[in-house]
């Protein structure tokens, strides 16, 4: 349990996705310019991180990782697909994507109204991918330790997006350089916001 | 055969290869291809290998795409796409760890990354969708072009001053130390890297008023 707590907390602080690895910044730039808007994006970031990062996690463990093969006879145990992890996580990315925003649909149309734009574009969210590359590199050792990470990482990235967008919201009163308006002054102030979240480094639950 | 064939190196070719240098440059114009170029920017050498293989990956991409474009249902495309630029990443990525095994231990993860990297996406829908396969090799190659050398410059910077080394030879002499010069720390960490983009995006745009926003 107090692993689980451990992971869950580091991936938010210390391992930010935004601030420590830089992931998702394409749509965090291109998302941030309201609050409202970045609340819909980050929700549905946690939510499809919940679902596939787990889901890779299966899949590498049972299907891809050297030896996975195992419970399917002694011949494959030699077998390593570790080269097929890219497009077999990409492929369960966007069907997953494809399968929640269709499930979504179903059961609740105001969340769907809410989010619906913002699913498709997170099949191409490195923050999405790069979940399930990092939970694979850090081996992590239990379904639940991948779900607490996936869901970790997924409020660090909702965090990161509803702050930035709030301070942009704010920052359209003050006179800005004109040459750093608009996309250079967002990229000093998450530099900005990175070194407060340094202050994070080192911490153990 | 009375049309006349387009010379391979046209004016309008060239302006496709040198455009994404500088005033359509993917990452300080289109906002694509962020999340890699930052972080790989810690060391010069890791840069340029990042550099080279998304160049790779863009252009022969974009050329699969174009070849493809006409047969591509449009409702399945990101799939095609994602397939296809899985499929090249892969390729890259036996390659980095047959030939560059550090470097490729190095970009972990990152490599994997290419695969989502907006740029690669960016062009296939913009370019490859809608152009022949050679305009489109030579818009791969240029945004290609633009996005390394973008990542090459955050790199020398953040690798002088933070290790007082490029590509691991010392330039900074030895004297300068004995002075009490100290490398700058603050560099090596992850926020630089913004803050040096911000500071190109800086320059170009106070160089060329047109790309200013509102």
């Amino acid at each position: 349990m107090q692993d689980l707590v451990n992971i869950f907390v580091k991936s938010i602080f210390v391992d930010n996705m935004v601030f420590a690895y830089f992931l998702g910044m394409c749509s965090f730039l291109a998302v941030s310019k309201t609050v409202k808007t970045s609340v819909g994006l980050g929700a549905a970031v946690i939510f499809v991180l919940i679902i596939t990062v787990p889901v890779d996690y299966l899949m590498n463990e049972y299907l891809l990782k050297p030896g996975a093969l195992v419970w399917m006879g002694k011949e494959y145990a030699s077998i390593d697909l570790s080269f097929l992890s890219f497009i077999m996580f990409i492929a369960i990315i966007a069907s997953m994507v494809q399968l929640v925003e269709m499930v979504v649909e179903k059961f609740s149309p105001t969340l769907y109204a809410s989010l619906g734009i913002f699913l498709p574009l997170i099949a191409v969210n490195c923050a999405i991918l790069g979940g399930s590359l990092f939970m694979q590199q850090r081996e992590y050792e239990s379904v639940a330790e991948a779900t607490a990470f996936g869901l970790g990482s997924g409020i660090g990235w909702f965090m990161a997006i509803v702050a930035i967008a709030a301070i942009r919201e704010k920052i359209r009163y003050s006179n800005v350089p004109a040459p750093l308006r608009g996309l250079g002054i967002t990229f000093v102030i998450t530099g900005i916001m990175g070194i407060a979240f340094m202050t994070f480094m080192g911490i153990k639950l | 055969m009375a049309k006349e064939k387009e010379p391979l190196f046209s004016p309008k070719n060239i302006k496709l290869l040198t455009n994404p240098i500088n005033v359509d440059n993917p990452i300080t114009k289109q906002v694509l291809g962020i999340c890699s170029a930052l972080a790989v920017t810690v060391k010069l050498e890791p840069a340029i290998v990042m550099a080279i293989s998304v160049t790779a990956v863009l252009a022969f991409g974009n050329v699969i795409i174009s070849i493809m474009r006409n047969s591509i249902p449009s409702r399945i495309r990101i799939i095609v796409q994602l397939v296809v630029i899985a499929a090249l990443v892969i390729l890259v990525d036996q390659v980095l760890k047959a030939y560059a095994y550090d470097v490729s231990k190095q970009l972990s993860v990152f490599v994997g990354l290419i695969i989502t990297n907006c740029i690669i996406m960016g062009r296939f829908e913009a370019f490859a969708m809608a152009n022949k396969p050679w305009p489109s090799f030579l818009d791969g190659l240029g945004n290609g072009a633009g996005y390394a050398w973008i990542l090459v410059a955050v790199a020398f910077f953040r690798e002088l001053f933070g290790t007082g080394a490029i590509l691991g030879w010392q330039i900074i002499p030895q004297s300068f130390y004995d002075m009490g010069y100290v490398n700058n720390g603050l560099v090596i960490l992850p926020p630089m890297a913004l803050f040096a983009v911000a500071t190109i995006i800086w320059i170009q745009r106070s160089r060329n008023k047109e790309l200013i926003e509102d």
